[in-house]
């Protein structure tokens, strides 16, 4: 399936880039990105699955407006908010838990919200405390909990369970899900886990090594809560077969 | 030799060693080399703790000091507040713009370089001998340490924290409130600390120079008085108001800005 396919599909969130050129410091040039043309389904979460470094976190970097040096365009409405999950929590250190939510929490985000949003990611204890006093896991959650108080238009989530041991990965991808289908935004995700990219997925986009584009667009029907180990596995081999390249190496 | 050291420490003798008490019997000690050492000079050269509190109190009830003391301190506030704001302002701009740091650097090190003594002399020269030139002099002597300090203060900024501001569009106050000035807190405080006792000396030099009143004024009155017991007791006053404002005010703020560090995990 190519996203050419989809073209008649009105989405609010087109991502056409050209090229995009890294310049290192002693001058060479190095072409992250090239001829990448990606519309995004709404309320649909969006894998974007590829080899390390290929430029998935320039991508995100690029569709969240942080980079502006690229040639394409990014469509998308104006006023869209943004929630945004990074590699690393970037909480800020000096602000408490429920500061570092609240200040990015949109208009109208009230005390119930909060407090609905902070069971539901489990921190509510955590609330009064600093972030230096979290684990990396429970790290991640704030940040979580802080990408969807902004009541995203667009969630980007960048490899957000990287360095987790497999049970608290799982688990947080579960209270993604939660939180996620109890509002459905449009989301992108970047990971270069297969078994992720395939729990997580409604439509899988696969891509190329550097300069990465789109090789395939591929749509998962399955609802994410019915994916179990067995039917991951599943899905798993029928890739396998048809892209041995990309999911030969899990 | 680690067992030795664990037990010394919960040991009697250490918990003296703990707390104020130390910083209380240091002090003690000095006032005691002193009133020795008046005790065997017998000079009014060299008066003793006792006459230069005397003198003190005396000032204090029937003279000028507490007047002398609150026009010093509010020159040096005054000069401290020009000084922080124009030098933080150049300092985070020079930071994060290298061109203009580039610009800007052969007159920050000239103005690094330049004694004291001739700002203020040129002061009060060109703009006269009034207040707003004595203030000035003051600031402009520190205004390039605050630059420095706040200079690496802008280039040690976490560019993850930025993205993150950016990516969740916080207001530009909002971001500046919240992200840049808590990462800033450090150098503000740096500064601060260096600022506020150089400033206090170069005062009352200004003061001695060209002002009608204030600590430098009396104490330069009592120098060709050859008055030491003046000169010690204004002195001992302003450091005491110093001691004042460095515990009352500065340490309770740095810690109240600093609590979120030093949690464990």
């Amino acid at each position: 399936m190519n996203d050419i396919q989809h073209a008649g599909v009105t989405s609010q969130f087109k991502i056409r880039i050209a090229e995009k050129t890294h310049i290192g410091a002693d001058g060479t040039r190095l072409t992250a990105i090239r001829d990448f043309v990606l519309d995004l389904e709404p309320e649909s979460m969006t894998v974007l699955m590829g080899p390390s470094g290929c430029g998935k976190t320039t991508l995100l970097r690029i569709v969240a407006q942080l980079d502006d040096q690229f040639d394409g365009e990014i469509q998308m409405p104006a006023s869209a908010r943004l929630g945004f999950m990074f590699q690393e929590p970037r909480l800020l250190p000096w602000r408490t838990v429920r500061q570092n939510i609240e200040l990015v929490a949109a208009l109208g985000f009230t005390e119930e919200d909060l407090d609905r949003l902070a069971h539901g990611v489990g921190i509510a204890d955590m609330l009064p405390r600093y972030p230096q006093e979290l684990s990396l896991g429970l790290a991640r959650r704030v940040a979580l909990a802080r990408a969807f108080s902004t009541r995203p238009d667009l969630l980007l989530l960048d490899e957000p369970f990287v360095s987790l041991d497999e049970k608290t990965a799982d688990r947080l991808r579960r209270l993604l899900l939660d939180v996620w289908s109890a509002r459905p935004t449009t989301a992108v995700l970047v990971t270069h886990n297969a078994r992720e990219a395939i729990q997580l997925a409604d439509q899988l986009v696969l891509l190329a090594p550097r300069p990465t584009h789109v090789i395939a667009v591929e749509t998962i029907e399955i609802p994410q809560a019915k994916r179990d180990h067995k039917t991951v596995d599943k899905i798993h081999d029928d890739l396998l077969e048809r892209y041995p390249a990309n999911f030969s190496n899990v | 030799m680690s067992i030795t050291f664990a037990r010394a420490e919960t040991g009697p003798g250490m918990r003296l060693l703990r707390g104020p008490w130390v910083s209380i019997i240091s002090v003690l000690g000095f006032l005691l080399v002193w009133y020795v050492a008046a005790e065997i000079a017998q000079s009014r050269l060299l008066p003793g703790p006792v006459a230069v509190v005397q003198y003190i109190y005396e000032e204090t009830v029937q003279g000028v000091l507490l007047a002398e003391l609150g026009i010093t301190l509010w020159r040096v506030v005054a000069s401290f507040v020009v000084a922080m704001i124009i030098g933080s302002a150049f300092g985070l701009a020079m930071g994060q713009m290298p061109a203009l740091n580039r610009a800007l650097d052969p007159w920050l090190i000239v103005l690094l370089n330049l004694p004291a003594l001739v700002i203020i002399i040129l002061a009060y020269v060109w703009f006269g001998l009034n207040e707003a030139a004595a203030i000035g002099a003051v600031a402009l002597n520190k205004i390039p340490n605050v630059i420095v300090t706040l200079r690496e203060g802008a280039r040690s900024l976490d560019p993850g924290l930025n993205e993150m501001a950016r990516a969740y569009r916080m207001t530009p106050w909002s971001k500046f409130r919240n992200v840049t000035l808590p990462q800033l807190q450090p150098y503000f405080a740096a500064a601060s600390r260096t600022g506020i006792s150089l400033i206090w000396k170069i005062v009352l030099v200004v003061e001695l120079l060209g002002r009608p009143n204030g600590v430098g004024f009396e104490l330069h009155l009592n120098f060709q008085l050859f008055n030491v017991t003046a000169i010690l007791g204004y002195t001992l006053a302003f450091v005491a108001v110093m001691l004042a404002i460095e515990y009352l005010l500065v340490q309770p703020l740095e810690r109240y800005s600093t609590r979120w560090r030093n949690k464990p995990v």
